[in-house]
């Protein structure tokens, strides 16, 4: 079993100071919903702990299966197992989503070790089918041209064939039709398991009904200042944030 | 024409230290010499001897000596075109430079025939099993002489004339001669100039009308000696309706001092043909690489360069097309790679001389670290002419904030009857997209490769199979010794 421990993490972006002492501890297995307002770090979270350059982490640690890995480059973290489907993911312009995925899935093979290609090609066909995209999506550049949705559900292809050990989904929702939300909840729910721990941030609780938490936390200026079950992302889509705020403020004076 | 000369000479002025600081990039690839004993070596610098030395060593026709010796006096005449163009062109120390080496073999004809040594460089050069198997269609340059060909045999029972260039004007004087020096003539620039009096090695080939060759002809040129300049002359005549492909690959050993290739070629289609002239090279960072290649299409024919230059000190190259037919067709696809100490100026040129003509240029350029790409062109459209039409589009990326790229388009289009279009874009390799890539596990390296292979893609897929994986592999190569 593996676990991905966040241990007091804060993050700046040049001066400016976004994550403010979050913890949590994710064990294989398990499912967390991350909700907070706008601009509340949750993105800047998951970016600084995928690695990203321009994150700067100026306190606390986070540990995958006890080891440190802020020492590591963006791409040994997600050799590692840790993959982030992004919120705004990139295109990429003439690289196929073949190709691209082929050269991901080969960077996790040991060196001198070859790509089988028909068996990868068996894999990407039976994991497309799952997620109900057309596979005439393959030879089609990476995220180029795509609407949002199809953006989402490409992340979500690439998470299926990079089976990660922990997954940071971030708003893999929004954009979304009601199908299509469907379609990749059935997705997550089919790689979930005691394989896979996952960091689930959104906006509606609508998503939690298809992919069901363990636990919901609520992200409030760079940290988690309630934590509860499924029933707490009902009482904060029934009373909003300012609920929260309100307690903050009475536990805080 | 004097539109254009302004716009060239508008090049900005040499920029010392981005142009030329010690380049770090580890290219394994043609980092390795041989021992080879030259028969012929027509010692250093260059004077009206070297040039009879040459002449009677190739046992040449007295025109061609003749020929040789006015293009001397052009080449020693002739101003270097430093006024717009690098100054690094000055560093050239013509007194420094071999102007002749051959080990005095004649072509070979098998496999077997050829020398161990030899067999052993392209093993080096990682020409892929199948294509090596093809080597039997290799017209392979080993330093000035071919060392190596049999594909001649096999194209001449269709007609084809598939000879070096000293076998060729020596056998088929009566083809050649015609149209020899007459696309590019010697005074043309002073580099021609220079090939004119000194030219060895090269491909002439000869397509009789209505012969369609099936497989692409190929040569491979590399550089072998310290020093040593190599100044191949290449003529492709397609006859009426014909169609060729030919493909020259280069790649160089490093040496430390300065090397100059300095190539001619000339294309010819007569009515209907069709000739696709597909280049990709690798030259050692030390190399100055300054070749002139031009084309004349006749009526309906069709020309196409496809010109991939990776590599080299500075590679000046601007191959073009004269539309000298109705409804002729000129194409240049080219793509250019500019790593650290590198500078590739490199563009097209379009001459329209009939009516309804096209031409199209694509031309991608990726300049990494303080390397520097230049896109430099000229479309030339006459007032007289009626629906002539031209499609330029040049793009450029730049990978680090150091790396400088120009454009300098020059289309003149005299008179309405004719249309024009004009792309550019200039765009970074955005840092966003490598942490997405890093992100799927890719390293650094790998996703600069991918970046800059998804950008060239479209064109890449031009290439023919075997020529667009050795591209993806120099390009890979080039990446990773850009990063980190
Ligand atoms: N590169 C950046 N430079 C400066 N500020 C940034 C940068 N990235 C994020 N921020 C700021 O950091 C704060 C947190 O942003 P973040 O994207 O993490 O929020 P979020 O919780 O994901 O919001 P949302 O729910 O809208 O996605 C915001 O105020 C944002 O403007
Ligand atoms: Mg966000």
């Amino acid at each position: 079993m593996s676990s991905l421990v966040i241990r007091d993490l804060h993050v700046a972006i040049g001066e400016k100071k976004i994550v403010k002492g979050f913890s949590l501890t994710i064990k294989s297995g398990e499912v967390h919903a991350i909700m907070g307002p706008n601009g509340t770090g949750k993105s800047t979270l998951a970016k600084a702990i995928a690695g990203h350059p321009d994150y700067t982490i100026t306190g606390g640690d986070v540990l995958l299966d006890g080891q440190s890995i802020l020492e590591q480059e963006a791409d040994e973290r997600a050799r590692a197992g840790l993959f982030l489907a992004f919120q705004y993911p990139s295109e990429i312009p003439g690289v196929s989503i073949a190709n691209f995925l082929r050269a991901a899935v080969q960077a996790r093979m040991a060196e001198g070790e070859e790509i089988d290609a028909t068996a990868y090609y068996k894999r990407l066909y039976s994991k497309m089918d799952l997620l109900k995209i057309d596979r005439k999506f393959t030879s089609r550049s990476v995220n180029d041209g795509f609407s949002g949705g199809e953006k989402k559900r490409c992340e979500i292809l690439q998470m299926a064939m990079l089976e990660p050990k922990f997954a940071l989904m971030d708003e893999t929702d929004s954009g979304l039709d009601i199908d299509a939300l469907r379609i990749v909840a059935d997705g997550v729910n089919t790689m979930r398991g005691p394989n896979l721990g996952v960091l689930m941030i959104t906006h509606y609780q609508r998503l939690l009904d298809y992919i069901v938490p363990d636990y919901v936390h609520v992200m409030w200026d760079g940290r988690i200042v309630k934590s509860g079950d499924k029933s707490l992302a009902l009482e904060l889509e029934a009373k909003g944030y300012d609920w929260v705020k309100k307690e903050l403020a009475l536990a805080t004076a | 024409m004097s539109q254009n000369t302004a716009t060239l000479s508008s090049a900005p002025p040499f920029d010392e230290a981005a142009a030329n600081p010690v380049a770090g990039i580890d290219q394994t690839k043609g980092d390795f010499q041989y021992d080879v004993t030259y028969e012929f070596d027509a010692g250093t610098g260059l004077n009206e001897n070297t040039v009879r030395y040459i002449s009677s060593v190739k046992k040449e026709a007295p025109w061609i000596l003749e020929f040789r010796l006015n293009a001397l006096k052009k080449f020693q005449s002739m101003p270097m075109p430093t006024h717009w163009a690098t100054k690094d062109l000055e560093n050239i120390n013509f007194d420094k430079i071999r102007y002749y080496l051959s080990q005095g073999q004649k072509p070979k004809r098998t496999w077997d025939e050829v020398p161990d040594d030899i067999k052993q460089t392209f093993e080096r050069l990682g020409i892929p099993e199948q294509e090596r198997k093809f080597l039997a269609g290799v017209e392979a340059q080993f330093d000035s002489e071919a060392a190596y060909s049999n594909i001649k045999d096999l194209v001449a029972k269709q007609g084809v004339i598939f000879a070096n260039s000293t076998e060729a004007l020596r056998e088929h004087p009566e083809i050649f001669r015609k149209f020899f020096g007459k696309v590019i003539p010697t005074g043309d620039n002073k580099f021609s100039a220079l090939n004119s009096a000194v030219f060895s090695g090269g491909s002439f080939i000869y397509v009789p009308k209505g012969v369609k060759v099936a497989q692409p002809l190929q040569a491979y040129f590399r550089i072998n000696a310290e020093n040593f300049g190599q100044f191949e002359r290449t003529l492709i005549i397609a006859d009426e309706g014909a169609e060729l492909t030919y493909m020259e690959g280069c790649t160089a050993p490093k040496f430390s001092t300065s090397t100059l290739h300095s190539a001619v070629v000339e294309l010819v289609a007569l009515k209907g043909a069709k000739i696709q002239y597909i280049t990709v090279q690798n030259w050692a960072n030390n190399v100055f690489n300054l070749v002139t290649k031009r084309g004349v299409a006749h009526e309906e024919a069709e020309i196409k360069w496809i010109d991939c230059n990776i590599g080299s000190r500075l590679t000046m190259k601007y191959p073009g097309v004269v539309l000298k037919g109705r409804k002729a067709r000129g194409e240049v696809i080219s793509i250019a790679l500019a790593n650290d100490g590198q500078h590739q100026d490199t563009g097209a040129k379009m001459i329209h001389a009939a009516d309804e003509t096209t031409s199209n240029i694509v031309a991608k350029s990726i300049s990494v670290g303080q390397g520097r790409s230049t896109y430099r062109g000229i479309v030339h459209i006459p007032k007289h002419l009626k629906g002539c039409k031209n499609n330029t589009e040049c793009d450029a990326l730049l990978i680090n904030t150091n790396s400088r790229t120009d454009t300098y388009p020059a289309i003149t289009v005299r008179g309405d009857a004719n249309s024009v279009q004009h792309e550019a874009s200039v765009s970074k390799v955005n840092e966003e997209m490598i942490f997405y890539m890093q992100q799927r596990g890719l390293t650094e390296g790998q996703a600069m490769s991918l970046a800059v292979n998804g950008f060239i893609n479209d064109l890449a897929r031009q290439f023919p199979m075997e020529y667009s994986v050795e591209l993806k592999r120099l390009i890979d190569l080039e990446m990773e010794g850009s990063v980190g």
